[in-house]
């Protein structure tokens, strides 16, 4: 029974973190709540999980031409400053405050989720296939 | 790209980055709405976002691992089902609405913020 719990988790945490949706968010969640492991190191098990889970995802993104390559340098030179301030913010809380401040965190991503779920037409439209802004033909003319 | 366009995306990536290594999770919520925001289109939104995400998680887990908050095995259990959803949801990504997706993800979250903050 608990494989069948674990492969759901997995499988739903697997859809959602491909789709950008954060995911990684109902495995921490499993993690902490059900199997009891503290707040820092479920953080660390849905890191290692989401890495591969990343790389498939990118490989299919990129086959499908779905990535803006354009934005990736900078994002990713000040995102790895940010993560040096956050696993430092991360070990300076410890599992006990962190798992608190996570909760409050996932609480307020939750509500905005459920209102603009809500919110957008049946139809949502921004999955609608309506014509793409295109940021490299602004760019040439920039 | 103008300088302007590079602090907006480096600024995007900064806070990504801080969530990625505090949560280990989550940088995503942040990123797709503002890439969204930004101009670009919902659906490749949510794939750059995967692509500006990784790195930082690969930053992550070293600095987990070097502070011992990290157990490479215990992550292996969730993986075939995880790497089979992925692919999955990549590959649904361009063809379905996400709305139900969604909003099943948001009640799992609220969910679970009530319990960890009543636990």
């Amino acid at each position: 029974m608990e494989w069948i719990i674990i492969g759901a988790i997995a499988f739903l945490t697997g859809i959602t973190a491909s789709m950008g949706l954060g995911g990684g968010f109902i495995l921490v969640i499993y993690l902490t709540v059900f199997a009891q492991i503290p707040q820092l190191a479920a953080q660390g098990i849905n890191l290692v999980f989401f890495l591969p889970i990343a790389a498939v995802s990118l490989f299919f993104h990129a086959k499908n031409r779905m990535i803006e390559k354009s934005v990736i340098l900078p994002s990713v030179l000040f995102g790895a400053v940010g993560v040096l301030i956050g696993v430092w913010a991360a070990n300076a809380l410890g599992s006990e405050w962190l798992s608190k401040l996570f909760a409050g965190f996932i609480l307020l991503v939750g509500i905005r989720e459920l209102v603009m779920a809500f919110k957008t037409p049946k139809k949502n439209e921004e999955m609608e296939d309506k014509p793409e802004p295109e940021i490299e033909i602004k760019e040439l003319s920039e | 790209m103008k300088w302007k366009e590079k602090f907006k995306y480096g600024a995007l990536g900064f806070v990504s980055g801080i969530l990625n290594g505090l949560f280990g999770a989550g940088g995503g919520v942040v990123v797709v709405p503002m890439l969204e925001k930004f101009g670009i289109h919902a659906k490749k939104a949510h794939a750059t976002s995967i692509a500006i995400i990784l790195p930082a998680s690969l930053i992550s887990a070293v600095l987990y691992f070097a502070n011992g908050n990290l157990d490479l095995m215990s992550a292996t259990a969730y993986l075939p089902t995880g790497l089979l959803g992925a692919g999955i949801g990549a590959l649904l990504l361009k063809k379905i609405t996400v709305r139900w997706l969604k909003l099943l993800f948001a009640l799992v979250i609220i969910a679970g913020a009530v319990r960890i903050l009543f636990q």
